[in-house]
């Protein structure tokens, strides 16, 4: 992992000063919330439905045991002993006080974390694939480029006042587990026919109001060029954008209006020029990065063998643990979505146990997922019992990685201030309505999706069924959209038709899936019989 | 009736105004008729609230209840999670939300 050096922690922590001064100033009524609110947001602090709300950064995803237990510490002394995995891989607080925020942060500063970019109009917080560094399936761990472009890009002059905020991904393999395509930015690590590294790059993609996918504006980026590309791409937006109409500012609507070609060209005449200025980074800095995430001193010839004699045990294994590159080692998926539970949330005490967990059991490496749920990324096998009987105590052995009840759902109209209505309460609907295990493992991978608001924050748009939550006259109503994917073959959800009420909406969800079950051929996910049958067929279950 | 709210701005909690100053709770909050400009530029100017704004409410036999569900939520608290409210020990209170 990423260690600080001297000028990042000398950084971060000037930062908190400053904003002890700008909060004492506020306080005192020396700055209006008119000049306040910027600066807050610059430090990820919003005010919302019931208190203030602190995103905590947690860098593609990846964390250790030590900042874990600061975050349940901070849950426990500042919040309300709980924190809210987010789609960004972010972990946020509901109940913050302004008067202690700045306390919040130093303790977060000497832990080697901050809240800096987790909102405003920046480079957000760059998400990676989860398992990076430990999928069987990746070409190389994508986190070195991902914490280049993190230094890169924060505090960066020309790129901090961003017509919007900008979102990255990278990941390193075919198979696209961080929804690359709804990105701005999104690097995928390829290797061509004479086995370099280089990056397929997309660009322009995003949810919202105005959903777009990624378009591929590069087949094969040299990585040692990528910081003159980004600087491009980010140049050719920061002067083009609509900065007008707030709705019109994100990059995926300048690439929209100027096409694909226009804007490949742009950047392209951009890119050349930035070549000239040696602003990449050289081969000694990428070596001493990634160092930082050179692989754990995993044990050679352990056995792949798992005792499987314990039903429930083997349940858990074959649903939540995917193949690691090490012999002998295993993934293993905490799942953050228990029956009637709150997507994404987890108490201090649980977050303790997964820090002792991944401390004693995966070389101190936790990991945080875009769909709100944790990985201890490095897990020998022989230990995967003793994990699951520790997260079987703690409440956090749930059997539903991409099953209908691993639902992503935004916090919603309950403590959302932009929301319409409210998703957890619908999350917990739909998970108490298919919790039958059978029924789950029966109807395989399904991805439900909801948001509170057209903002996306719950990936509706990706979503293999999606949930809008819209207003209706001054009540809650929903939008269920259906078709949509964050994965390599990533596809946008449409809407089935006339939206329903809280309950009308469990239903429809019930009369889809049943249709699924109907009409599905062997071996076919949800997401495989919608593309083969289209919407009418479902929509007449829906609708009759 | 013409209800203010806000928040706390040191602790961020959900204020309402009930005619000396702010309450946390909406069922204090007074009618303030015309007088809601005046009372929120005095009180923000006095750093007592943040980001005040009036709405629409209504006197019921059960206390005051804010016109729009996202301020009924605000007075309440997160329907998912009501030991955190203001009424942790009334199971059936998230209900007023809706
Ligand atoms: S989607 Fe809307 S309601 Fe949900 S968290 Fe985002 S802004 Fe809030």
């Amino acid at each position: 992992m990423y260690r600080y050096d001297k000028y990042d922690q000398a950084m971060v922590d000037a930062r908190v000063e400053e904003f002890r001064d700008q909060a004492r100033r506020r306080i005192e009524g020396h700055l209006t919330d008119d000049q306040f609110k910027p600066l807050r947001l610059k430090n990820g602090l919003y005010l919302q439905l019931h208190a203030y709300m602190l995103r905590v950064a947690i860098p593609y995803g990846t964390f250790d045991s030590r900042q874990m237990r600061k975050l349940a510490h901070i849950a426990r002394t500042y919040d309300r002993g709980y924190g809210h995995f987010t789609t960004r891989q972010n972990i946020q607080y509901n109940w913050i006080k302004l008067e202690e925020a700045a306390d919040l942060l130093g303790e977060l500063a000497t832990v080697e974390m901050h809240a800096i970019q987790t909102s405003g109009e920046s480079v957000r917080n760059i998400s990676a694939d989860q398992y990076a560094g430990a999928a069987a399936d990746e070409i190389i761990d994508p986190r070195p480029w991902c914490e280049m472009i993190r230094q890169m890009t924060t505090f960066m002059p020309e790129f901090s006042y961003l017509p919007r905020k900008f979102k990255i991904a990278v990941i390193a393999s075919k198979v696209d587990r961080a929804a690359l395509r709804w990105h701005d930015f999104a690097l995928r690590i390829v290797k061509n026919d004479a086995g370099e590294i280089g990056f397929e790059v997309y660009a322009g993609g995003g949810m919202g109001r105005t959903p777009f996918i990624a378009f591929k504006i590069r087949d094969f980026l040299p990585t040692d060029q990528i910081f003159s590309y980004l600087q491009a791409v980010l140049r050719v937006w920061n002067r083009n954008a609509r900065r007008d109409n707030i709705h019109k500012q994100r990059m995926k609507i300048l690439v929209h209006e100027l096409g694909e070609e226009e804007f490949a060209r742009q950047v392209e005449e951009e890119f050349q020029h930035f070549l000239t200025l040696a602003t990449d980074f050289p081969q000694a800095e990428y070596d001493r990065i990634a160092a930082y995430f050179a692989p754990p001193p995993f044990e050679q010839g352990l056995s792949d063998e798992i005792d499987r004699s314990d039903p429930e045990f083997a349940l858990w294994v074959d649903r939540q643990t995917v193949a690691h590159k090490a012999p002998g080692y295993a993934i293993a998926n905490i799942s953050l979505k228990p029956i009637g539970g709150i997507p994404g949330d987890i108490s201090a005490d649980q977050m303790d146990l997964v820090a002792d967990l991944a401390e004693r059991y995966s070389f101190d490496e936790i990991r945080a997922t875009h769909a709100q749920n944790l990985v201890l990324p490095h897990v020998r096998k022989q230990d995967l019992y003793a994990v699951w009987q520790a997260l079987t105590e703690a409440g956090l052995a749930d059997v539903n990685l991409d099953l209908v009840t691993d639902i992503i759902a935004c916090p919603g109209l309950d403590y959302c201030s932009l929301a319409n209505a409210r998703s957890i309460p619908l999350a917990q609907k739909i998970a108490e309505r298919f919790a039958d295990r059978q029924r789950q493992q029966d109807l395989g991978e399904l991805k439900i999706k909801i948001s509170g608001c057209i903002n996306a924050c719950g990936h509706h748009h990706a979503g293999n069924i999606g949930i809008l939550g819209v207003d209706k006259k001054g009540s809650e109503s929903y939008q269920l959209l259906l078709g949509g994917s964050g994965d390599e073959e990533t596809s946008q959800a449409k809407i089935t038709g006339p939206g329903f009420d809280e309950n009308g909406i469990v239903d429809a969800i019930e009369r889809t899936v049943e249709r699924y079950r109907a009409i599905r051929e062997p071996g076919e996910r949800f997401i495989d019989t919608y593309r083969r049958v289209g919407m009418d067929q479902f929509k007449e279950a829906i609708y009759g | 009736m013409k209800i203010l709210t806000g928040n706390d701005l040191k602790t961020g909690s959900v204020v309402w105004w009930d005619g000396q100053g702010w309450s946390i709770y909406v069922d204090d909050a007074v009618d303030v008729g015309d007088a809601a400009d005046g009372i929120m530029a005095r009180e923000e100017a006095a750093c007592r609230v943040n980001n005040p704004y009036a709405i629409d409410g209504e006197k019921t036999a059960d206390g005051v209840r804010p016109a729009h569900i996202k301020d009924r939520v605000r007075a309440y608290g997160p329907t998912v999670r009501p030991d955190l409210t203001l009424k942790p020990a009334d199971p059936e209170a998230g209900n007023w939300v809706i």
